[in-house]
């Protein structure tokens, strides 16, 4: 089988358990079971970079996401809620009228997306073979986006403050 | 069988709208905020799919700076959402501290 067949298999192989993850996400009956499968999510993406041939991004969400992310809402949940009450994640009242929303909204971006035209060919182009990824993102940071960079760093710096800040005890 | 540039964005949207679904009808506010990120990680995949989808004319070197933009944004939205996570995290301790609870339909104070 060519290189396109395994990157097609993995593709739906990876959406498949992306959408499976995401609606368990959203249905299971409680909330440390929808933080687990949020993880799972969180992993199928980070394969959904890989064959988009963006590792770093995928070694970051994995880092981020599935490493510190995850543990925050683990401890939050632990602390708080009796997660392994049944209906510790229930749905509230206007759960149908917000699944037709959702709904429509899918079929609106479907239905645009259906009929917009890209930049963008079929196919992968091949100008990012060869080149240092992250050296060529790290350059980009420092110089195109360096005002964003520096403002990501004093956010991280607030947001730190700030917890610490709102979860400290009076 | 090819995958397109648009298998992706049809994939991004159908994860925002189950996470647009989640954050609209649990009642947990951690359940809430596990839906907000899941919403953030589609817009990621539709971020580097675009990057790696886009046809940049031009030299090597714009090519790579035009290619890297959505990686780089990719990067920048994480960040943002691991900020957001820590200070949603801090208040959902601080309201289940306060009012014993994490129930969004008994946290209504501000609610008009």
């Amino acid at each position: 089988m060519t290189e396109e067949t395994w990157v097609a298999i993995a593709f739906w192989v990876l959406a498949a358990g992306l959408v499976a993850s995401a609606l368990a996400v959203v249905l299971l009956p409680r909330i440390l079971h929808s933080a687990l499968a949020l993880v799972l999510a969180f992993v199928f993406v980070a394969g959904l970079y890989v064959i988009l041939s963006a590792e770093f991004i995928a070694a970051v969400q994995v880092i981020v996401y599935v490493g510190a992310v995850t543990v925050l809402v683990l401890f939050a949940i632990m602390m708080t809620e009796s997660s392994q009450v049944r209906g510790s994640n229930a749905p509230n009242r206007q759960a149908w009228l917000v699944a037709v929303v959702a709904a429509g909204l899918l079929a609106l971006i479907v239905a645009v997306l259906s009929s917009a035209t890209w930049n963008a060919g079929t196919r992968m182009p091949d100008t990012l073979a060869g080149t240092d990824i992250v050296a060529a993102i790290g350059r980009l940071m420092l110089s195109e986006f360096f005002v964003p960079f520096e403002v990501a760093a004093v956010l991280l710096l607030l947001a730190m403050i700030g917890a610490i800040v709102i979860a400290r005890p009076d | 069988m090819t995958v397109t540039l648009d298998h992706y964005l049809f994939l991004s949207a159908a994860v925002f709208a189950i996470g647009l679904f989640g954050a609209l009808s649990r009642r947990g506010l951690v359940a809430v905020l596990l839906s907000i990120e899941l919403m953030l990680n589609a817009v990621n995949i539709t971020f580097v799919a675009f990057s790696r989808y886009l046809d940049v004319p031009g030299s090597d070197q714009v090519a790579t700076a035009g290619q890297l933009s959505g990686q780089v944004f990719a990067l920048f939205v994480i960040a943002v959402a691991a900020a957001e996570a820590a200070v949603a995290l801090a208040i959902i301790l601080a309201v289940y501290r306060t009012r014993r609870t994490t129930n969004i339909e008994d946290v209504n104070t501000m609610k008009w």
